[in-house]
C-alpha cells in the first residue's frame, strides 16, 4: 500500500507539473519525516523533547557545508553528515536520559539552543544570522542530477518512502514493543532484564539521525541552511504536529505535518493576523478534539479500521 | 568575542556600574516574570509558557492606563491588575481543562495563547514599536555612586522589586494563605477533602502569577520599547531564571535572575552574539550537577 501510494504521489506530480503541488509534497516529505522522528522519541519512547530542531539544524548545516567545500560528493557528505549527527546524539542523548519527564525536555532545549547559538555566533564558518550562502552545489551522482528537479522530487520521495518504512518496521518490531513498555513501565521493563537506559539512548540517536536526514534533505532543496533551522520555534513545530495528527496512530506524525503545512499555507495567504487565526485553530483541537485528528478518526472509526491500516500502514 | 571591551569595561568604575545597574535591572524584571513562573509551577504544577506574553499586556495595559491618566502610578496598578483578572480568567477557562492532561497538552494551549495575544496586542496597539518614555516624577538628575551614575527610576524598581520579593516570601512561608498554597502544592486532593476550595486557591495562585508578570510589564514600560514580540524573549529568559534558581524555588528565582541579568549586562559587552549561549551552557550544567536547579526545593 505504501509503495503504491508512492508511486501514485510522484505520478501525480509527475503528470500535473504543477510547481506548487510538487513543493507541498516535497516540504511535506521533509517536515513529516521530522515530525516522524520526533514521535519516535515522544509517542513511542515517552521522552519529551523540546530540542528535536537540533538535529535538523546540524544536519542542514553539516552538508551544506560539506558539500561547499566542494570535494565530495553528495552521497559521501550525505553519509558524513548522518554519522555526525548520531555522534552529536550520542553525546548530547548520553546526558539527556539521565534526566526525566519536563528536565529532560529542557536540557535537550538548553543543548538545542547552545546549537544555535554556536551557529549564530560562528559567522566566518556558517555565516551568522545570514545563514549559509552562495547556494549548496548539487554535482550529478551515479546518474542521478539533483538539479533537474523532477528527478530530484523523484529521489526525495523514494527517500522519504523508505525511511517511512523503515521507521515502520522498527516501531513493530521487539525493539519497539520494547521501546513502549520503557515509556509505560520502566520498573517492569527493568525487571524483564531490558537496559531502560540503553533503549532510551537507541531511541534518541535514531530519532535524532532521522530527523537529521529530513534537515539534509531540506538543505538540498532550499539550497542553504539558515539558523532557525536550530531555533526552539522548529521544535515546537515539531511537537504541533505530532500534536495535530496524532501520537498514537503511525501515520500520524505525517497526517500532522500536512495538516500543519496546509494551514499555513491557507492562512498566511488569507490573513495578515496568521498567529490569531492558528492559535483558534489549534485551541480547538487541543480542548475540542483532545487528541491528534488521525488519532481522533481512528478512535471513531472503530477497532477494524485501526487494525487495517496499523497493518498497511 | 571582544574580551578587550570586556577588560577595558571591568577596569573602568563607572562602566562597571553602568553594567551592574543595567543587570540589576535586567535581573529584577526577570525575577518578577520568573517568581510568578515558579508559583504556578510549583503549585499547579503546570508550566506556563504564556507568562512572557502576559509580561507584554502588563506593558501595553500600562502604556495605555498612563496615557489616559497620566499618572504612573495608576499605570503600574492598571497593568498588575489588569493582566491579574485575565490570568483568572485564563485559567478558569483554558489551563483547568488540562490540569489531568499530559505536558504537551499545557503547552499547546499555551503556544496557541501566545500567538493570538501576540496579534490581538497588533490589532489593538498596532506594530511598531512603541515607548511610554519616563514618567515626570522620575525624570530627575542620575545618582552619582562610585563614580558611574545609576538613573533614579532603577533605584525604584530595585527597591520595589525586593520588596515584591520580601512580601511574596512572607505571604508564601508565614500566612495562613501561605500555608494553604503549600499544602495545595503537595496534595491538592486532600486540601480539597479537608473543605478547602481548591479551584478558587488555583485561580488565586494563578492570578498572583499574573500580577507579579503584569507588574514586570507596567515597571518595563518606561525603560524598554514595546513591542508585539516582547514576550517571546522575556520568556526564554525566565524560563532559564526558573530552571537555574529550581523550579518552585522563589528565592531561587531571585538569586538566579540576577545572575542571570549580570551575565546579561557583561556578556553584551564580550560577547555579544553568544549572551544566549553563555545562559543556555549555565542551565544545562545546572541541570546536569543538580536537576532541581540550586534552590531546587517546592515553594522555599
Amino acid at each position: 500500500m505504501a509503495l503504491s501510494g508512492c508511486l501514485v504521489v510522484i505520478a501525480l506530480a509527475l503528470t500535473l507539473d504543477n510547481p506548487q503541488f510538487a513543493d507541498f509534497v516535497l516540504r511535506l516529505s521533509i517536515f513529516g519525516l521530522y515530525a516522524l522522528s520526533l514521535n519516535l522519541l515522544v509517542g513511542y519512547a515517552g521522552l519529551v523533547s523540546f530540542g528535536h530542531a537540533m538535529f535538523f539544524g546540524f544536519g542542514a548545516y553539516a552538508f551544506g557545508l560539506l558539500m561547499q567545500t566542494g570535494l565530495v560528493s553528495i552521497p559521501l557528505a550525505f553519509v558524513v553528515s548522518i554519522a555526525g549527527a548520531a555522534v552529536l546524539a550520542v553525546s548530547v542523548g548520553a546526558l539527556c536520559i539521565r534526566l526525566k519527564d519536563i528536565y529532560f525536555g529542557i536540557l535537550t532545549l538548553a543543548f538545542q539552543m547552545l546549537l544555535h547559538a554556536v551557529i549564530l555566533s560562528w559567522v566566518s564558518l556558517t555565516g551568522g544570522d545570514q545563514g549559509l550562502q552562495g547556494g549548496i552545489p548539487r554535482p550529478p551522482f551515479l546518474g542521478v542530477d539533483l538539479g533537474n528537479p523532477k528527478q530530484f522530487f523523484v529521489l526525495a520521495c523514494v527517500f522519504f518512502f523508505g525511511l517511512v518504512l523503515l521507521v515502520r518496521q522498527m516501531v513493530e518490531s521487539p525493539f519497539g514493543y520494547s521501546l513502549r513498555m520503557v515509556r509505560d513501565n520502566p520498573e517492569r521493563a527493568l525487571a524483564l532484564g531490558l537496559s531502560v537506559q540503553r533503549y532510551k539512548l537507541a531511541a534518541f540517536v535514531i530519532s535524532g539521525t532521522i530527523a537529521a536526514n529530513a534537515g539534509v534533505l531540506m538543505s538540498l532543496y532550499v539550497s542553504g541552511a539558515y539558523p532557525n533551522f536550530a531555533y526552539w520555534t522548529l521544535s515546537g513545530d515539531g511537537i504541533l504536529m505530532i500534536m495535530l495528527g496524532g501520537m498514537t496512530v503511525f501515520l500520524g506524525p505525517i497526517a500532522g505535518a500536512g495538516i500543519f503545512l496546509m494551514l499555513n499555507g491557507i492562512i498566511t495567504r488569507t490573513t495578515e493576523y496568521s498567529g490569531l487565526v492558528m492559535g483558534i485553530v489549534l485551541l480547538c483541537v487541543v480542548l475540542g478534539l483532545r487528541r491528534g485528528v488521525l488519532d481522533f478518526v481512528f478512535e471513531r472509526c472503530g477497532p477494524w479500521a485501526v487494525r487495517r491500516l496499523s497493518r498497511e500502514g | 568575542m571582544n574580551l578587550p571591551a570586556l577588560l577595558d569595561c571591568v577596569s573602568s568604575s563607572s562602566c562597571v556600574v553602568t553594567q551592574v545597574s543595567t543587570g540589576l535591572i535586567i535581573g529584577m524584571l526577570l525575577f518578577l516574570v520568573a517568581s510568578g513562573l515558579t508559583l504556578i509551577f510549583g503549585v499547579l504544577g503546570v508550566i506556563n509558557f504564556t507568562h512572557g506574553s502576559f509580561y507584554m499586556l502588563g506593558a501595553y495595559f500600562s502604556l495605555t492606563a498612563y496615557r489616559v491618566t497620566g499618572s504612573y502610578f495608576d499605570a503600574v496598578i492598571a497593568g498588575a491588575l489588569g493582566v491579574a483578572v485575565f490570568g483568572v480568567v485564563f485559567e478558569r477557562l483554558f489551563i483547568s481543562p488540562v490540569y489531568n492532561s499530559n505536558v504537551l497538552m499545557q503547552l499547546l494551549v499555551c503556544y496557541a495563547f501566545i500567538l493570538i495575544l501576540d496579534d490581538v496586542v497588533k490589532i489593538v496597539w498596532g506594530t511598531d514599536f512603541q515607548t511610554m518614555g519616563m514618567p515626570a516624577t522620575f525624570a530627575l538628575p542620575p545618582i552619582h555612586l562610585f563614580g558611574g551614575f545609576v538613573p533614579p527610576f532603577y533605584v525604584f524598581l530595585t527597591g520595589l522589586t525586593v520588596a515584591a520579593a520580601f512580601s511574596l516570601s512572607v505571604l508564601v512561608n508565614k500566612t495562613r494563605f501561605g500555608k494553604l498554597v503549600r499544602a495545595a502544592a503537595v496534595n491538592r486532593q486532600m486540601l480539597s477533602c479537608l473543605g478547602v476550595n481548591t479551584s478558587l486557591l488555583y485561580a488565586a495562585v494563578f492570578g498572583l502569577g499574573s500580577l507579579l508578570a503584569g507588574a514586570a510589564g507596567a515597571l518595563a514600560a518606561p525603560v524598554r520599547s514595546m513591542s508585539p514580540e516582547m514576550g517571546f524573549s522575556i520568556l526564554i529568559e525566565s524560563f532559564i531564571v526558573t530552571v537555574i534558581g529550581g523550579m518552585g524555588s522563589i528565592i531561587g528565582a531571585f538569586f538566579a535572575a540576577v545572575l542571570v541579568g549580570i551575565i546579561r549586562a557583561f556578556g553584551s559587552i564580550g560577547y555579544p552574539l553568544f549572551t544566549d549561549g553563555l545562559m543556555f551552557a549555565f542551565m544545562a550544567l545546572v541541570l546536569l550537577v543538580k536537576p532541581t536547579g540550586l534552590f531546587g526545593r517546592k515553594l522555599a
